[in-house]
Formats: C-alpha cells, structure tokens, sequence
C-alpha cells in the first residue's frame, strides 16, 4: 500500500497548493500549472480521492451536471456493471462535494463549458456522452478506444499523461499504439 | 482473519488456506457470458499487482507483497461486499472470508 501512502502524500501536495490557489481572488476556480488550455479546477475531497479513485481517475465533478452526479451516487450497488456501494454517510459526503462542484454550480469555467452543450433536460451517467466530451474528441481514431493498451473511453490516463495530476493539457497527449 | 473465524462459528485453525485458493480461482459467469474469478482483476499470482476494469492498478492482494493488506477490517469488509456480489452474485460468508485470507496469508 506504498502507492496509497505516495498518494496521500500527492493529495496533501496538491491540497496545499489547491488552499493557496483559493485564497487568492480567482472566483472560486483554483488553477493548476497556468497552461491556457487547463480547465479542469483543482479540488481536493478526501472520500472523492479515495473512494472513487481506487477503481479510476477521480473524474472532476465539473464534468457533470448535479443532476447526473445524484443519478450515479444513486446507483452505486450498479455502478457500470460493479458494485461500489459505500456506507451511507461516505457516499453523502462525495455526493456534496459532486454537487458543490458539479457542471452547473457556476462555481469552475469546465463546467460552463460543459453546459454550453448540455441539452436543458440531459442528465448523463456517463462524462464520454456529454456533447462536450464527444466533441473534444472527434479527431481520436474510433479504433483508438478499444485499443487493449487503452482498454475504455473511461481511462483517461491512458493518452492523458498526467491525467492524474489533473492535466489535460494537449501537448501532454499521446494515443498508445 | 480471526474476527472472520469468530463471526463463523470455527476455531482459526480450522480457516482452510485450500478452500480459500479454490474461491479465488473458481470461475463464474460473468458479464457477457465470459467466465470471472478473483484473478480476472487480481490476476493468478495474488502477489502480482492487478489492474481494474479501467485499467487502474490495484496493488497485490498477498501480505507478502502489500503489508498493508487486510490491516484496515471496514476496507476488508468493503471490498468483499462488493466484489463478492459482482463475482458470486452473492455474499460471501465469514468462513469464506475467513478461508481466503488464511490462504493469503500464507503466501511466501
């Protein structure tokens, strides 16, 4: 558990940089490295981190409206075809933090990107069915994304280097062959 | 492992490492109609690194090579609730549990 002890140590990293970032008079939207093209706001939740990111990424609340957030802290016991039932009050303290932060809460420009494209009654499961996402990757080869060194739409890591330091940057992307 | 031969009924000597080497490997049906086990994700050696359906790594089950295994009993606890579920199509029981970390255990 050397990875988990290396990830809190991260997490603490990039919480006191993320505590920095707040403070300072920035809306509310903490920035990362400054690369122009870096939306996704820097958030620390410690049951987000831990919880969803043990079995993927910690995908950022901001990609999903607060309507869909509810649907998947709904149906965690089917989670994708996975059971990630959490205790009651774990699963309350993500879903606040989801909603705090979520696509539609005003609170991050991602997601007001998000929601330009979002469809007034949408409330997607999945962040790869957002018109935002869709777009975003029309160049990526269909072929690319059942690739096995890619394995789903859902590993963002796997062409997104630094996916888990919450860079998305487009420089930083390479399509495994 | 002793919480899990309390909660059963048995002495720890009587946890069975075999019986727990069964359940990890016996295969069931799974999505698609493809065969699952506890190694579809954890792979064969228990003492390898798996990887989950997305491609994260999940570090190795065996204590031998993860001393942080089976230390944390509401993680333990967690994990066989849902993985137990997603394989079995059920629960597994405190003997099961039991017997599956007795043969963890044991690995070298």
């Amino acid at each position: 558990m050397n990875y988990l002890l290396r990830g809190i140590g991260v997490l603490a990293a990039v919480g006191t940089v993320s505590l920095l970032a707040f403070s300072l008079p920035s809306g509310g939207e903490a920035r990362g490295d400054g690369g122009g093209g870096d939306l996704i706001p820097r958030l620390t939740h410690t049951a987000w981190q831990q919880e969803c990111a043990s079995c993927h990424l910690a995908y950022s609340p901001a990609l999903l409206p607060r309507a869909s957030w509810r649907r998947v802290m709904g149906g965690l016991d089917r989670h994708f075809g996975e059971n990630a039932s959490l205790d009651p009050a774990t699963q309350a303290d993500i879903l606040r933090f989801l909603e705090t932060n979520a696509a539609d809460s005003g609170r991050n420009r991602m997601g007001d990107k998000v929601m330009q494209r979002m469809g007034a009654n949408e409330t997607p499961l999945r962040i790869t069915e957002t018109r935002w996402f869709v777009r975003e990757h029309d160049e990526v080869p269909r072929a690319a994304w059942t690739r096995k060194s890619v394995g789903s739409a859902a590993n963002c890591a796997a062409c997104h280097r630094q996916a888990e330091q919450g860079k998305f940057d487009e420089h930083d992307i390479r399509i495994p062959k | 492992m002793a919480r899990y031969a309390q909660q059963a009924g048995v002495a720890v000597s009587a946890l069975s490492p075999s019986r727990g080497e069964a359940l990890y490997r016996s295969e069931h049906p799974g999505r698609g109609g493809a065969a699952q086990s506890c190694a579809s994700c954890h792979t064969a050696n228990p003492k390898q690194a798996g990887q989950t359906r997305v491609g994260k790594r999940i570090e190795p089950l065996a204590p031998a090579a993860n001393p942080e295994r089976f230390t944390d009993a509401a993680k333990v606890e967690k994990w066989f609730r849902r993985n137990c579920t997603d394989v079995l199509q059920r629960e597994c029981s405190a003997q099961e549990k039991g017997d599956f970390i007795a043969w963890l255990n044991q690995i070298k």
